[in-house]
């Protein structure tokens, strides 16, 4: 999967499931501040990306991960 | 230093019956009942298939969904209806309420619908499948944490969960706050969303809830011979409660004096209310005699009146020992004959009913009330409104846990 397909799918989860904007939902934006996902969204948004991708992620992998653009890299580089 | 006198400045609802104020009022003064056949989930299986709940609420579109997804429904009405609450009180949404402000929520039974969904996630599909955002949606205290986060309510809280009895015990305990001077300003909400499926399943398997399911409109009539049981329903009822003094530095509007509380415990049975109403009647004794008054000041009694037969019988023996010949003569009626048992929402409920009664002079009636029981024999305001001057209202709550919570309004 190419990493705009994984951003695609990112963003889509993003508007159905945790009901943000998606105009707001650019690789630039982060997590915290732009999205207003707290650390409660996080796992939230882990589980989802778990279902969708059908992937496991440790809490280790998401330290540095603070941009949309960040997750989007961390999901390509596992599938 | 001088105990506050406490008065109610602010008034905010969504209920069966309306999803503000005046609507509320209109309905209940036209004896109309907000009971229905369930349509929040498929309810074909249970033995129970009506309930009142809130009509025309989305709460995706009232607060946007990654709000949305935060509460439970339970939280959802008390956002909403602490919004018309402050608004009446003449605050401004914009700004923070602060630390001058006080909240105290009842519930009786907070987010159950988040517990069912997620022990549903749980059987299906494992612990690591279960929302982040359950236990934050399920808490009893979720409405108060919520609604003090949206307002910025930075005084004192508390969460009271006495069933049936919470919101009452809620308005009497900010009541206390106020006239103690520990804070001069509260918000008081009940709420509760208890329209699941699992809850009416499990009411209905202790025969609390009727199950006249051919005419849900009608199937509430407390102290009719022919009632078999409360109705579940689901709403919030918020009250900006303020000392006098700040109410008047600021020029608010009033509808009245919260003059007596009274709070008591049967310490009988876990359901059953004790025989002949007697920790009921100690409640309402003491709510007497805090608000300094006596029995004949009261025009009007808003019941607990749950139209199950033993709520109803005891309540109206205990009325009868309080009051004596004077008993016969007061102006009782049920709300929930309209509304259905909001649970912990109730006390807030009718304490706004209550207010509003003794504002515009007018008794909201007991619907479906055509074949009284023998041994309930007092006026309970039969179907129809009555218009008479109020100065002095009493409105009983009684909760499973064998808690009794009464409170006294007063015009003046």
């Amino acid at each position: 999967m190419e990493v705009n397909e994984v951003f695609d799918k990112v963003k889509s989860l993003f508007e159905e499931e945790l009901g943000i904007d998606s105009e707001k939902i650019t690789m630039d934006a982060k997590l915290e501040e732009d999205l207003e996902i707290d650390s409660l969204g996080i796992v939230e948004v882990v589980m989802a990306f778990e279902d969708e991708f059908e992937i496991e992620i440790d809490d280790e992998e998401l330290t540095d991960v603070g941009t949309v653009g960040q997750a989007v890299n961390l999901l390509h580089s596992k599938l | 230093m001088t105990k506050q006198r406490v008065v109610v400045t602010g008034l905010g609802t969504i209920n069966p019956l309306g999803n503000n104020v005046i609507d509320t009022w209109n309905n209940l003064t036209s004896g109309i009942s907000g009971i229905d056949h369930i349509t929040l989930f498929d309810a074909s299986d249970l033995p129970v298939t009506f309930a009142g709940e809130v009509k025309n609420f989305d709460a995706n579109e009232y607060m946007g969904k990654q709000n949305a997804r935060k509460l439970d429904r339970s939280g959802h009405l008390s956002i909403f209806a602490a919004e018309e609450a402050i608004q009446d009180a003449g605050f401004d949404l914009s700004k923070p309420l602060g630390e001058d402000f006080g909240i105290v929520f009842g519930t009786g039974i907070g987010g159950i619908g988040a517990t069912e969904d997620a022990v549903r996630v749980y059987d299906e599909r494992g612990s690591t499948r279960i929302s982040p955002l359950a236990i934050t949606q399920l808490m009893p205290n979720s409405s108060t944490g919520q609604v003090a986060i949206k307002y910025g309510i930075q005084g004192p809280s508390l969460t009271i969960t006495t069933a049936c009895a919470a919101s009452a015990n809620a308005i009497g305990e900010a009541k206390r706050m106020i006239e103690q001077n520990i804070v001069d300003k509260v918000l008081v909400g009940g709420t509760e969303s208890g329209t699941t499926s699992m809850t009416i399943g499990a009411f209905a398997q202790i025969k609390a809830l009727s199950k006249q399911n051919d005419e849900p409109q009608k199937a509430c009539k407390p102290f009719d011979k022919n009632r078999d049981g409360f109705v579940m329903a689901e709403g919030s009822t918020v009250l900006i409660l303020e000392s006098e003094s700040s109410a008047k530095d600021r020029d608010a509007k009033v509808y009245g004096y919260i003059s007596g509380y009274g709070s008591s415990t049967d310490a009988y049975h876990i359901t059953a209310p004790s025989e002949g109403g007697v920790g009921a009647l100690r409640a309402m004794e003491q709510a007497i005699s805090n608000a300094d008054i006596s029995n004949e000041n009261i025009d009007y009694i808003n019941a607990h009146g749950t139209s199950t037969p033993a709520n109803d019988l005891n309540e109206t023996l205990a009325i009868k020992s309080l009051m004596n010949d004077y008993a016969y003569e007061v102006n009782i009626s049920s709300t929930k004959s309209m509304t259905g048992h909001l649970l912990g929402g109730g006390g807030a409920f009718e304490a706004m009913a209550s207010l509003l009664s003794m504002k515009n002079n007018q008794i909201p009636p007991t619907i479906n009330l055509n074949d009284l029981d023998e041994d309930c024999d007092l006026n309970y305001t039969a179907n129809h409104s009555v218009d008479k001057n109020i100065d002095h209202v009493m409105s009983n709550s009684f909760g499973f846990g064998g808690h009794n919570a009464v409170l006294i309004f007063s015009k003046e």
